[in-house]
């Protein structure tokens, strides 16, 4: 299995199945999120079912273990990419010829890391971390958490500008995933980016909709 | 309609692999539109011999897009701001009066200078003779019909086989990535009856050994494919990628 470390192509299969499992956690979390927009009890019912039982700690446990894998492999890949362009820098840029955020995988990743640690901070910390070291005030009804914070424009804000990152990255790494898998072909190629372009609208959509619905349609708990 | 134009040109002027390089530029006037790119590299050259100092080293070949030596990265683009063209079919007509041309190199880590223009592209070679063949003699040339092979294999081979090795497709890549050219050699003979019986050890090897000389990881930008002369597609990198993958998972 060497092969996964030392060949390029075995590094971005890596990639590639980290990136698409990545994918499937991010439409579950969001198919969860939007049943807030019909009940609040029947989210806070998905919450409490989700606390720290065994089965949704080994999910998280696989999770993180996906994550740590996509952004350890991405920062070997860009480090080595970076490498391999050499020092000297063309002085005139080429803007055009490829997509910018086909260029930019790493930084849109990074945003959207960072946004990973503010969310962790603000929903699992005080949901799972709490109830699993037995500390004081773990949370398990969501909805305490989500309502006070979306009502902060600021929140609203930082979330969104993450959701556009996140869109950002999964319209050049859908297809781009199963190009490195091999799934691609000329009849292929145009299906399979507007597929991308679809799968990343679904998924960051739906992301979407929460902060909004919280910040307008929710009553206030203040 | 062709007129003659005065251009300065910005050219990289490097002594050595090891040297420091630096961009000098240089007037030329009356360059007929009608001249190739090439032709004006010809003339600059006269120029600075005639003014006592050393001409600017460049490749070239053929001049007629089919040797894959020509190189140099001008205004932003490998083989010039043109459409799939080598810069020895590059003309002055796509340059205007006044224009300041800057001409570089190949830059990439896996393509060293060797001196102003001039890089070294012997990394392909390595990969060529790293299994970019078919290890038989095939003797006389068959009857043409005696291996059938579907249209769309052929056709597709055939394209595939139209590169030329000239490396913009690396010179193109943030990532230094030399994918677009291995995935063409490999698909080439991957489509033939011929080439499938060392396609699984081919494509193992030729891999192994782009690793080894250092190119980067193809990151799917597609910058290589909008440059390269001959049109190769990066659906051939997908090709590659299942290739190496089904030779990889199967052993
Ligand atoms: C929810 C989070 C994420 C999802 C769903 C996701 C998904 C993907 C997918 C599907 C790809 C394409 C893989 C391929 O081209 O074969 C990809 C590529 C990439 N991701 Fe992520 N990613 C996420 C988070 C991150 C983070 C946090 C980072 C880094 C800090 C990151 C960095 C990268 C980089 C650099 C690439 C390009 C690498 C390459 O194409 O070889 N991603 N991502
Ligand atoms: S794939 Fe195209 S750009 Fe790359 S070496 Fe071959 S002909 Fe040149
Ligand atoms: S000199 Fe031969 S292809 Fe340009």
């Amino acid at each position: 299995m060497h092969w996964l470390i030392n060949s390029t192509i075995g590094r971005k299969f890596v990639m590639s199945i980290s990136g698409l499992f990545l994918i499937l956690f991010l439409l579950f979390h969001m198919s969860m999120n939007l049943v807030l927009v019909f009940s609040l009890d029947a989210y806070d019912q998905v919450t409490q079912f989700l606390g720290a039982n065994w089965y949704a700690v080994v999910a998280s446990l696989i999770l993180a273990a996906g994550f740590i894998v996509h952004i350890l492999y991405a920062s070997i890949l860009t480090l080595q990419n970076q490498k391999a362009r050499g020092k000297d820098k063309y002085a005139v840029k080429n803007t055009k010829d490829a997509s910018w955020s086909s260029k930019n995988m790493y930084v849109l990743g990074f945003v959207v890391l960072s946004f990973l640690v503010l969310h962790m901070i603000q929903f699992w910390y005080e949901m799972q971390f709490k109830e699993l070291f037995g500390m004081e005030g773990a949370i398990n009804r969501g909805s305490e958490l989500i309502v006070p914070l979306f009502k902060q424009p600021l929140y609203v804000i930082v979330y969104l500008i993450a959701f556009v990152a996140l869109w950002l990255h999964l319209t050049h790494g859908f297809w781009s995933a199963l190009h490195t898998v091999g799934w691609n072909n000329t009849i292929w190629m145009k299906r399979l980016k507007n597929i991308s372009y679809v799968v990343a609208t679904i998924i960051v959509a739906g992301f979407t909709v929460i902060p909004i619905y919280v910040y307008f349609f929710v009553p206030s708990p203040f | 309609m062709d007129i003659d134009i005065n251009i300065k040109v910005k050219v990289w002027r490097q002594k050595g692999p090891k040297e420091k390089g630096r961009f000098e530029t240089y007037g030329l006037k009356n360059i007929s539109q009608g001249s190739s790119f090439l032709e004006m590299m010809d003339i600059l050259n006269e120029q600075l011999i005639n003014e006592g100092k050393e001409p600017v080293v460049f490749d070239h070949d053929c001049r007629e897009g089919i040797c894959g030596i020509c190189s140099l990265y001008i205004d932003g683009y490998p083989h010039g701001p043109d459409e799939d063209i080598t810069t020895c079919q590059l003309h002055m007509r796509k340059f205007n009066e006044g224009d300041t041309i800057t001409v570089e190199p190949w830059r990439s880590a896996g393509f060293p200078i060797i001196k102003d223009l001039m890089v070294d592209r012997t990394s392909f070679d390595k990969i060529i003779q790293a299994g970019g063949y078919v290890s038989v003699n095939t003797g006389g040339a068959p009857d043409a019909n005696s291996i059938p092979i579907p249209r769309h294999d052929a056709e597709a081979a055939m394209d595939s086989a139209a590169c030329i090795g000239c490396g913009a497709c690396v010179a193109a890549c943030k990532n230094g990535s030399a994918m677009l050219f291995v995935a063409a050699k490999v698909t080439q003979l991957a489509l033939l009856p011929q080439g499938r019986a060392e396609a699984k050890k081919r494509a193992k090897s030729m891999v192994a050994k782009m690793d080894e000389l250092g190119f980067g990881n193809c990151t799917n930008t597609g910058a290589c494919e909008v440059e390269c002369p001959k049109n190769i597609a990066i659906t051939d990198i997908a090709r590659l990628n299942y290739e190496f993958l089904n030779a990889k998972i199967r052993d």
